[in-house]
């Protein structure tokens, strides 16, 4: 790795020949791109996980460059080319977390039509990228006795648990006697 | 009310030449914030959400303030923008926090318009305000920590005040005897100036609140 660094240094040295006079590179236009092409990045990586709210699991974080400071062209080649990198594994995450829901949308609509070829199975609204704490579960009716007679149902729980609240209001202070 | 427009140093401005500092002279008492100005933050506090919060990013203004952060070098999820760091510790505290009249006024204003807002102490700077670059061996507020050269900073004729989004230096900001203040917006790309208006606006409106 040292080498490596080392040799980057070194390519990044200008060269120099003795009598010939390199010219003067205006960065100002490759500058632009570069900052248009981040900004365009940035669009669309905070598209992704806008697009994939109330899903978790996506990362947008791309390493700081210790600024805040004006990025050499390098820098900015990096920031662009990590900003793409990283949106493109947020694209794939996304997309395989969109076919394993809707996996889980076909077993749900299953397990619907015919709750005892799915016994004990359990499907979350996180299951199939809703928000909320709604579940299926196959359920046996009237518990051993339905499970033994193959009556089999699929439950809706009642949503997300209420909060638990700031507790008991405090009682008033017994007036002195 | 009217603003002025601060400096832009040129090898900043050819950089980045959308980028605008914009500084409001307001009277203002810093101290609690009165009961309009409380029930303000916690009627905000109800209109504002977690899938708000989720999608402020998508929003013009917050977006342009991620987007300048991730062309100067700073991770916005990491140091984040002014208004998205209003929206998280809304959803931290569960609501907006008053912390006093001067804070409150800021952060209604960015949570209102999404411009980043910076308040300092008049009589403890020397305007005109501007953005440029540190240079080597020069400290925050003149005798605070050393900036690497090369930062780019809010200063005003002497000495650095702040980094640009950053915590500005001590001593420079609002303090308990503070009677005047000025308010700086940073605007940058994609930020239109009629929200920058809309910002001081309402850190006027606020801050008059309190007198």
């Amino acid at each position: 790795m040292p080498e490596t660094i080392q040799h980057h240094a070194q390519a990044a040295a200008p060269v120099t020949y003795p009598g010939v006079e390199l010219p003067q590179v205006d960065e100002r236009a490759a500058r632009r791109t570069l900052l248009d092409q981040i900004a365009r990045l940035e669009g669309e990586l905070s598209g992704l996980l806008c697009a994939a709210f109330p899903r978790n699991g996506l990362d947008c974080r791309v390493r700081a460059r210790g600024g805040p400071r004006i990025l050499s062209l390098a820098e900015l080649e990096r920031v662009r080319d990590d900003l793409a990198a990283r949106a493109q594994d947020n694209r794939r995450r996304l997309s395989e977390r969109l076919r394993v829901e809707q996996r889980n949308r076909h077993r749900l609509e299953q397990m619907l039509l015919d709750p005892a070829a799915h016994k004990w199975e359990r499907v979350t609204n996180a299951d199939i990228g809703e928000p909320g704490c709604k579940q299926w579960h196959v359920l046996p009716r009237f518990g051993l006795l339905g499970m033994l007679m193959g009556w089999w149902r699929v439950k809706i729980s009642s949503g997300c648990p209420l909060p638990p609240g700031r507790g008991p209001r405090p009682r008033p202070l017994a007036p002195r006697s | 009310m009217r603003a002025e427009r601060g400096w832009v140093a040129p090898e900043v401005s050819d950089e980045f030449p959308h980028l605008g500092l914009y500084v409001l002279a307001v009277e203002a008492r810093a101290g609690r914030s009165p009961r309009e100005v409380r029930g303000r933050l916690a009627a905000m506090s109800d209109r504002f959400t977690g899938g708000r919060a989720i999608q402020l990013r998508r929003e013009p203004v917050p977006w342009a303030y991620r987007v300048f952060f991730r062309q100067i070098g700073l991770d916005p999820d990491e140091r984040r923008t002014p208004p998205e760091q209003a929206a998280l510790e809304r959803m931290r505290a569960g609501g907006f926090v008053s912390r006093g009249l001067v804070e409150d006024a800021l952060l209604i204003a960015t949570v209102e318009t999404g411009v980043a807002l910076v308040a300092l102490d008049a009589e403890r700077v020397r305007p005109p305000l501007g953005i440029r670059l540190a240079r080597p061996g020069e400290r925050l507020g003149g005798d605070g920590i050393e900036l690497p050269a090369g930062r780019i900073v809010m200063a005003d004729e002497r000495h650095v005040l702040a980094e640009l989004f950053g915590k500005v230096a001590p001593g420079r900001g609002p303090g308990r005897r503070s009677r005047r203040l000025l308010i700086a917006a940073v605007r940058v790309k994609g930020v239109p100036e009629m929200s920058v208006e809309e910002a001081f606006w309402t850190v006027a409106e606020v801050l008059g609140q309190g007198r």
